[in-house]
C-alpha cells in the first residue's frame, strides 16, 4: 500500500513552529518551575560501591537553617515505598535500606527552603557505611566466591544472574558450523561495547505538587513517557489515577535518559506529600551521569559460518550484558535483551542463535539507552563489525562482500532467521549511492598509494538495518501497557485545528511534523494546526518518545484521526452539496462534486458547517480520535561510510568524510529528518572516538562528570555529508518509517571499521572502542608503525 | 554543586590585596578568574574562608613589551593573548598555550597569573613559562619578589614559593632576540580538556647556528611542571638537527614522570612526550631560521 | 558568610539584590530575578548552557558568583530581540534548523554574539572554534554554524546600510 505524497504538508522543510520560544529563551523546562511555597530536595549518595548501611544520623543536618526534613529508607519502608518495580521486572531501591549497591546510590532526601539549604543539608547527614566486597566486573558476577548483590531476591535469584535468553534455531546453527569448519568459512570476534550515557544537556528532575485539599498530585517531569509513568505512579505509589496528573513541559533531550523512574521523583513525590507543599528536585550533572539510566555494556561474542565465496550461512551471538545493581533497563517486557536479535541485520542468515546472559554488578541501575532502538545499537554493531572481518578472511572488498550478502529488495516482507519481519527495504541502492557520493573506487586507490609511503588511512562501512516503531500490542507492552499510540483532532468552527498526540518530543520538532501530517491529510495549513503532548489531563494515552516510535505509531493514528476528520467532513460536504458521498471528489484542502469543480466546499467551510449546519443524523462538532495498535514495526536502514586518517607520532584518528544515506521511507520534513541525522551521527561518533563510562575495581566510577564524560564539541564533530534513498513502509499510512536513532545505531562501526581498515594490511581485525589515540598507538607500536 | 559557605572581599588594589591576605593567612584564596577555584568550590574540594576578588583591581591586566622584556600583568585573560597580535607574531608559543587553555568562553575570564599561581600541573602556561625562563613578580606586605618561574614551582601539585601574604602581581618574559623561536603543542583527547601530554620548546641558535638557549617544560606528566634540563643541556652548544632533535626527544621523555589514568596509560604519555618535543623542537627550529 | 547588596543592569534594565556571597550568578539570575533562558547544564564549567555576556564577555554564569556582578552591564538571551524585533542571530537560528530541544540554544547564541561582535566575517574553523566551549547534544553543530554564517552575513548587510540621508 503505498501512498502518495500530498501536496501540501509531506516532504515540506517546513521552519519549526516551536522554535519562537525556544530562540527567545521562553522554553518552559521543568527547572524553570516555580510555585509558590515551593522546596527543594537534594539527595545524599553512597561513596562506596558496595556497603552496609550502619546508621544514618539526620541530627546535623536538621539544624541546618533552611532544611525541613531528611527522608531515609526507613521511612518509605513505612510506607511501602523503599522499593519499587522497574521496567525489567526487577526491583530498584528508592532510598537505601540496610545496604548500597552502588557508587552514588540514593541513601536520604533532603527536603528544604532553598537549594543552598538543601545542599548543606546534604553535607551534614552523616552515614556510617561497612564497606563490602566490590564487584565490578561482569565475567566474574557468576564466580561461586562472587559477593551475592541482591540478597533481597536470593529466593528468586540465588545468584547474580538475572536472567538467561535465547532466540534462534540452536541445532540449526551449530550444524551450519560444523559444515562451515569443514567446507567454509567460520570467523570470530569478541567485542566490548562500553557503558555509555545519553547525557541530554538538561538533566533530569520534578517538581512535586500534592494538594491535600483536593487530592491532585501534579508532576511536572522530564518525562519521554507522562502517560505510562502516570499509570505507574498509580500503581506503585496506590494514588488513584484520575488525581495524578504528569505534564512533560519542554524537554532538553532525553535520548532514554527520560524513559525510567529515578528516585528522586519518587521522593520529590513523597515529599510534596508529607509537607502539603511543591517539591523541587533537579539533579545535578554528576547525579546524572552516575546514577541516571546508561546505555550498553555488553560483552559481545559473535560468530558467522560462511561459504569461502563469503555468502553467509550462519550467525552465533552470545552477550554477557551487565545491567549493574539493579535491572531498570527500559525496553518492553517481553525483550529482556530489547531488539537485539535483529542481529542478522542486512543480511541473509539462513540461521541464527542468540543467547544472552544478564548479570548484576555494583555500577548503576539500567541498560538500554542512549538513543538504541532497545539495543540495536549494539546489534548493528556486531555484525558490521563482523562482516568486516569475514570480509578479510575471504579476501574481499568490504562493499563488494555486503553487496553480495544483502537481503534483495524482492524479498521483503522478508522474514529473518530470528523472526522479525522487514517491511521494506534496498539496501544495494543506499550502499551503492553511498559509495557514488565518496568515490570509492578512488579512495581504495588513494588508500593503497598511502600505502606504499606509509600513510595509514582507512574507508569504513556500515550498511545497517534499524527496526523501529515499536509496537504491535500483542507483543510489546511497556509494563504491561500495550505499545499503542494515539491522536485526538479537534477542528474548531473557525477552520483551526488543536491536536493532541500521546508522545513526547525532546527536540524532535512534533509540533512541526504532526502539523504536516494533519496538514497533507486535511489540505491545511500547518500553521493552522496547533500540536500538543505532554500533559496527561488532556492528551490522550500513549507510550511516549523513545526508540524512534513517534512516527511509526503516533504518526500513523495522527494520519488516520485525520483521514477520520476528513471522512466526517466528506459527509457534512455531501449534505450540504446535496449529493451523494460517491459523488465528491478530493483535492488538498476541499471536497468537490466530480465533472463540476466550481460546486465545491473547503474544510474551513465544513468545519463550520459542522457546528452551525450540521446534518440531522451526524453528531455535531468536527473531531476524532485515533489510537494506534501496528500491524509491524519499520525498518529504516542507511549506508554509511567514514574515511579516516591516523596520525603515526600519536594514534590520533582524524575523521576526514563521513558521507551518510538513510532510508527512512516517507519523508515528512527533510529538514527535521537532516538535523536528527547530524544529532545522531555525533552522538554515534560519541561512544567510537570519546566516550565511556567505567569502574575501578573499587567501585569508583570513572566519567561521572562533563571533564571526564567527553560529549563532542564542535572541534571533534566533523561536517557530516547525509544524502538519502526513500522505500517507504508499505504497512503505514504515510508510508513513514521514523529516523531518529539510524544514525547512532549506524555510526559508531563505520568509524570501527575505518579505523581497522586503516590498519588491516598488517593484520588487524578489531579495536574495541572508544577508539582512543593510544590504543592506536599501542597497534602502532606492536606493528613498528610509529613515526614522528 | 552548590559551594559551602564563606566571606567575599573585593580588593581595589595590590596594597589592599596583599594587607587582606596577610590578615586572613591560610584561609584566604584569592579570586582571580575563578574558572579553576569557582569550581574546586563548587565541589567543596576548598573551604576558604574568605575569598579575596582582585578582578577590581585596576592596571594589573596589561602585555607590554619593553626594554627586551614582555610584561604580562597578572590578570591579563587568556583572550587576550588569543586576540592580541603582538602575541601572534612575536610570540607564537604563548598564542599556542594561550589558544588550548579549557575553551575560549572560559577563556574571557581564566588568566595567565592564574593559571601559574594555581600551580595545577595540568595546567598550560607553566611548561611554557619554564621553556621561556620566565620570571615571576610576586608583591608582600613589606616588599617584591622576582623570582625565576622554575623556583615558583615545587614538587607537589598545586603548591608554589608563593607565600600566603604575596600576590602574584606580573609575568616577565624575555623578548625574542634574533634566531630564536619556540612552540607549544598540547595532545589532548577533546578541546577543553587538559593534556595527555604537552611539551612547549624555545631554543635560540646563535650566529654559527649552534643552539645558545634551549628551554623545554612538560605538562600534565608529573607531579608538577617539569622542567627538561637534560634534553636542553643536550642541546646546548650544538647544530639543531635531527638527530639532536630526537636526543632531547628521548631526555625529555626520560624526564617525565606520568601516571596511568583516564587520559591514557603511563607509557604512551612517554612516548607523546618524545613525540611532541620531536614536533615542537621542528617548529621552533623553523621559526628560529625563519621557515616559519 | 557574608551578603551583598549587589546593583547589576542586565539588558539595559537595572536590577538590585541582597545576595550571599556563595550565591552563583546562574542562579540569581534564574531563580531570583525569573530570566531563566539561561540554563544548567553541568556543574564542571563544561557545557556552556549557562553562557551570558558580561561586560560583553561571553561568560559561564555558573562560574562566576552573583556579587562579582555588581556594577556590571550583563546581557541575556532575553536581551536579543529589541522592540519585537528577534536578532539575525535568533533568525537565523530558526532559518537554518540550529536548534532542536532548545536547552543549550540560549547560552550556543550569547556566545555566538560575542563572536560576531569581535570577528564579524569568521570561516567555518573560526565558528567552530568560537563555540567549542558549548555543548549540544541535539544538533551535531553543523547547522549551528550555518545559523551563524546566517548572521553574519545579515549582520554586516545591516552595517552597509548607509544611514539615510535628510
Amino acid at each position: 500500500m503505498a501512498t502518495e505524497v500530498h501536496a501540501h504538508g509531506l516532504g515540506e522543510a517546513y521552519k519549526r513552529k516551536e522554535d519562537a520560544r525556544f530562540i527567545r529563551g521562553q522554553g518552559n523546562y521543568v527547572d524553570d518551575v516555580q510555585l509558590p511555597g515551593m522546596l527543594y530536595g537534594d539527595i545524599v549518595r553512597s561513596p562506596y560501591g558496595h556497603a552496609l548501611i550502619k546508621n544514618i544520623d539526620i541530627s546535623e543536618a536538621l539544624k541546618v537553617p533552611g532544611v525541613l526534613a531528611v527522608i531515609t529508607g526507613k521511612d518509605l519502608d513505612a510506607a511501602g515505598l523503599a522499593w519499587m518495580p522497574t521496567l525489567s521486572a526487577d526491583t530498584e531501591a528508592v532510598l537505601a535500606l540496610d545496604r548500597v549497591h552502588y557508587q552514588m546510590q540514593e541513601v536520604a532526601f533532603v527536603v528544604a527552603t532553598n537549594r543552598y539549604a538543601a545542599a548543606d543539608g546534604v553535607a551534614a547527614v552523616d552515614v556510617d557505611y561497612e564497606p563490602l566486597p566490590v564487584l565490578v566486573d561482569p565475567k566474574k558476577a557468576l564466580d561461586p566466591d562472587a559477593p551475592l548483590l541482591r540478597p533481597d531476591k536470593k529466593d528468586k535469584q540465588p545468584t547474580n544472574q538475572i536472567y538467561h535468553w535465547e532466540t534462534g534455531e540452536r541445532e540449526a546453527t551449530e550444524a551450519a558450523f560444523a559444515e562451515a569448519e569443514l567446507n567454509g568459512v567460520v570467523v570470530r570476534q569478541e567485542m566490548f561495547i562500553p557503558r555509555i550515557h545519553p547525557a541530554p544537556i538538561e538533566t533530569c528532575g520534578c517538581v512535586a505538587d500534592f494538594h491535600k485539599a483536593t487530592g491532585k498530585l501534579t508532576v511536572w517531569m522530564t518525562s519521554q513517557a507522562p502517560h505510562a509513568h502516570r499509570t505507574l505512579f498509580a500503581i506503585v505509589a496506590g494514588l488513584p489515577e484520575h488525581r495524578i496528573r504528569i505534564i512533560s513541559p519542554d524537554i532538553g533531550g532525553g535520548f532514554g535518559n527520560k524513559v525510567p523512574i529515578y528516585p528522586g521523583y519518587v521522593c520529590a513525590v513523597v515529599a510534596s506529600i508529607t509537607t502539603g507543599k511543591p517539591v523541587k528536585w533537579i539533579e545535578d550533572r554528576t547525579e546524572n551521569l552516575s546514577s541516571t539510566g546508561f546505555g550498553r555494556d555488553y560483552h559481545i561474542k559473535a560468530e558467522v559460518a560462511a561459504g569461502k565465496d563469503g555468502n553467509v550461512q550462519a550467525l552465533r551471538v552470545h552477550t554477557l550484558a551487565d545491567h549493574g545493581a539493579f535491572d531498570a533497563a527500559a525496553q518492553p517486557t517481553k525483550f529482556p535483551a530489547g531488539l537485539f536479535h535483529i542481529c542478522t541485520g542486512s543480511y541473509d542468515f539462513k540461521n541464527a542463535f542468540v543467547e544472552v546472559d544478564a548479570v548484576h554488578t555494583n555500577k548503576a541501575p539500567g541498560g538500554i539507552a542512549y538513543r538504541c532502538s532497545f539495543r540495536v545499537t549494539e546489534a548493528s554493531y556486531l555484525i558490521e563489525r563482523i562482516m568486516d572481518s569475514l570480509a578479510r578472511e575471504v579476501g574481499k572488498d568490504p562493499a563488494q562482500l555486503r553487496l553480495q550478502n544483502f537481503i534483495k529488495p524482492e524479498a521483503f516482507p522478508y522474514r529473518s532467521a530470528l523472526n522479525w519481519t522487514y517491511d521494506s527495504g534496498d539496501y544495494e541502492a543506499a550502499l551503492l549511492l553511498a559509495m557514488k557520493n565518496v568515490d570509492y573506487e578512488g579512495l581504495r586507490r588513494e588508500q593503497a598509494e598511502k600505502r606504499v609511503r606509509g600513510e595509514l588511512m582507512g574507508i569504513g562501512i556500515s550498511s545497517f538495518t534499524e527496526i523501529v516503531g515499536a509496537g504491535p500490542g500483542k507483543h510489546f507492552d511497556i509494563a504491561g501497557i500495550e505499545m499503542f499510540d494515539s491522536c485526538e483532532i479537534r477542528v474548531h468552527p473557525t477552520g483551526k485545528a488543536l491536536a493532541r498526540i500521546g508522545v513526547q518530543t525532546q527536540g524532535q520538532g512534533h509540533e512541526t511534523t504532526f502539523a504536516q501530517i494533519i496538514a497533507a491529510e486535511l489540505g491545511m495549513s500547518p500553521d493552522d494546526i496547533d500540536v500538543e503532548h505532554g500533559d496527561t489531563d488532556t492528551a490522550p494515552y500513549g507510550l511516549g518518545t523513545y526508540a524512534s516510535r513517534s512516527t511509526p505509531v503516533a504518526g500513523a493514528a495522527t494520519a488516520l484521526a485525520a483521514r477520520k476528520v476528513r471522512d466526517k467532513a466528506k459527509k457534512i460536504a455531501a449534505y450540504l452539496l446535496e449529493v451523494g458521498e460517491e459523488d465528491l471528489e478530493w483535492e488538498p484542502g476541499r471536497f468537490y462534486v466530480k465533472g463540476t469543480p466550481g460546486k465545491g466546499k473547503t474544510i474551513q467551510e465544513l468545519a463550520f458547517a459542522a457546528y452551525t449546519n450540521c446534518p440531522p443524523y451526524l453528531e455535531p462538532g468536527l473531531e476524532a480520535v485515533n489510537y494506534y495498535d501496528p500491524p509491524n514495526l519499520t525498518y529504516p536502514f542507511g549506508s554509511y561510510i567514514c574515511v579516516v586518517d591516523i596520525d603515526r607520532g600519536t594514534g590520533e584518528v582524524h575523521i576526514r568524510r563521513f558521507m551518510a544515506v538513510d532510508d527512512c521511507g516517507t519523508i515528512i520534513n527533510p529538514m527535521v529528518v537532516e538535523g536528527q541525522i547530524h544529532g545522531g551521527l555525533t552522538q554515534g561518533l560519541a561512544p567510537a572516538m570519546y566516550e565511556e563510562i567505567s569502574y575501578d575495581e573499587d567501585g569508583n566510577i570513572h566519567g561521572g562528570n562533563f571533564q571526564d564524560y567527553l560529549i563532542p564539541t564542535s572541534m571533534e564533530t566533523p561536517h557530516w555529508e547525509t544524502d538519502k534513498t526513500c522505500t517507504p513502509s508499505p504497512h503505514h499510512p504515510i508510508g513513514a518509517k521514523g529516523v531518529g536513532e539510524s544514525p547512532t545505531v549506524g555510526a559508531p562501526q563505520a568509524i570501527a571499521n575505518a579505523v581497522v581498515d586503516a590498519l588491516s594490511h598488517v593484520g588487524v581485525r578489531h579495536i574495541d572502542i572508544p577508539i582512543t589515540p593510544w590504543k592506536v598507538w599501542n597497534i602502532l607500536k606492536e606493528k613498528g608503525l610509529t613515526s614522528d | 554543586m552548590i559551594p559551602g559557605t564563606f566571606d567575599y572581599l573585593a580588593a581595589h588594589s595590590v596594597n589592599e590585596a596583599v594587607a587582606l591576605l596577610d590578615r586572613h593567612g591560610e584561609g584566604a584564596k584569592v579570586l582571580a578568574g575563578g574558572q579553576s577555584l569557582i569550581p574546586l568550590l563548587r565541589f567543596r574540594l576548598a573551604s576558604p574562608t574568605i575569598l579575596i576578588d582582585i578582578n577590581r583591581i585596576d592596571g594589573l591586566e596589561y602585555l607590554h613589551e619593553m626594554n627586551g622584556t614582555l610584561h604580562i600583568g597578572a590578570l591579563t585573560r587568556e583572550s587576550e593573548l588569543d586576540n592580541s597580535s603582538l602575541i601572534r607574531e612575536r610570540y607564537p608559543i604563548l598564542f599556542e598555550t594561550s589558544t588550548v587553555v579549557a575553551d575560549p568562553v572560559v577563556r574571557n575570564w581564566a588568566t595567565v597569573g592564574g593559571n601559574i599561581a594555581h600551580a595545577d600541573p595540568a595546567n598550560d602556561h607553566p611548561a611554557t613559562m619554564l621553556a621561556m625562563g620566565a620570571r615571576i613578580v610576586a608583591v608582600g606586605p613589606e616588599s617584591e619578589r622576582i623570582l625565576p618561574v622554575e623556583e615558583f614551582f615545587t614538587d607537589v601539585p598545586f603548591e608554589t614559593t608563593l607565600r600566603p601574604n604575596e600576590l602574584l602581581t606580573e609575568i616577565r618574559v624575555p623578548a625574542p632576540v634574533h634566531g630564536s623561536g619556540g612552540a607549544y603543542l598540547k595532545l589532548e583527547r577533546k578541546v577543553g580538556d587538559y593534556a595527555i601530554a604537552g611539551v612547549a620548546a624555545y631554543i635560540t641558535l646563535d650566529n654559527n647556528g649552534n643552539v645558545s638557549y634551549a628551554g623545554i617544560g612538560l605538562t600534565n606528566v608529573g607531579q608538577a611542571p617539569i622542567k627538561a634540563r637534560d634534553a636542553e643541556q643536550a642541546l646546548l652548544g650544538k647544530q639543531l638537527n635531527d638527530a639532536g632533535i630526537h636526543q632531547a626527544a628521548d631526555l625529555a621523555a626520560a624526564a617525565a614522570q606520568p601516571l596511568s589514568d583516564t587520559r591514557g596509560p603511563a607509557e604512551y604519555k612517554r612516548d607523546m612526550v618524545r613525540t611532541l618535543t620531536v614536533r615542537a623542537l621542528r617548529k621552533a627550529l623553523a621559526r628560529a631560521t625563519g621557515g616559519e | 558568610m557574608s551578603t551583598h547588596h549587589i546593583s547589576v543592569t542586565i539588558n539595559d534594565a537595572s536590577y538590585e539584590g541582597d545576595i550571599d556571597s556563595r550565591t552563583l550568578l546562574v542562579h540569581w539570575i534564574r531563580d531570583t530575578l525569573r530570566l531563566t533562558g539561561t540554563h544548567i547544564g553541568c556543574d564542571t564549567t563544561s557545557c556552556g548552557a549557562c553562557t551570558i555576556l558580561v561586560d560583553g564577555k561571553a561568560t559561564k554564569s555558573c562560574t562566576m558568583f552573583a556579587v562579582q556582578a555588581d556594577g556590571r552591564q550583563l546581557m541575556t538571551v532575553e536581551g536579543l530581540e529589541q522592540q519585537d524585533k528577534i536578532h539575525p542571530l535568533q533568525e537565523g537560528f530558526h532559518e537554518e534548523h540550529a536548534l532542536q530541544c532548545g536547552y543549550c540554544t540560549p547560552g550556543m547564541m550569547m556566545t555566538s554574539l560575542a563572536l560576531l561582535q569581535r570577528n564579524p566575517n569568521p570561516t567555518e574553523h573560526e565558528i567552530r572554534v568560537g563555540i567549542s566551549g558549548n555543548l549540544c547534544r541535539c544538533t551535531g553543530y553543523v547547522n549551528i554554524v550555518k545559523a551563524i554564517q546566517f548572521a553574519a552575513e545579515k549582520m554586516q548587510a545591516a552595517e552597509e546600510i548607509p544611514v539615510s540621508a535628510g
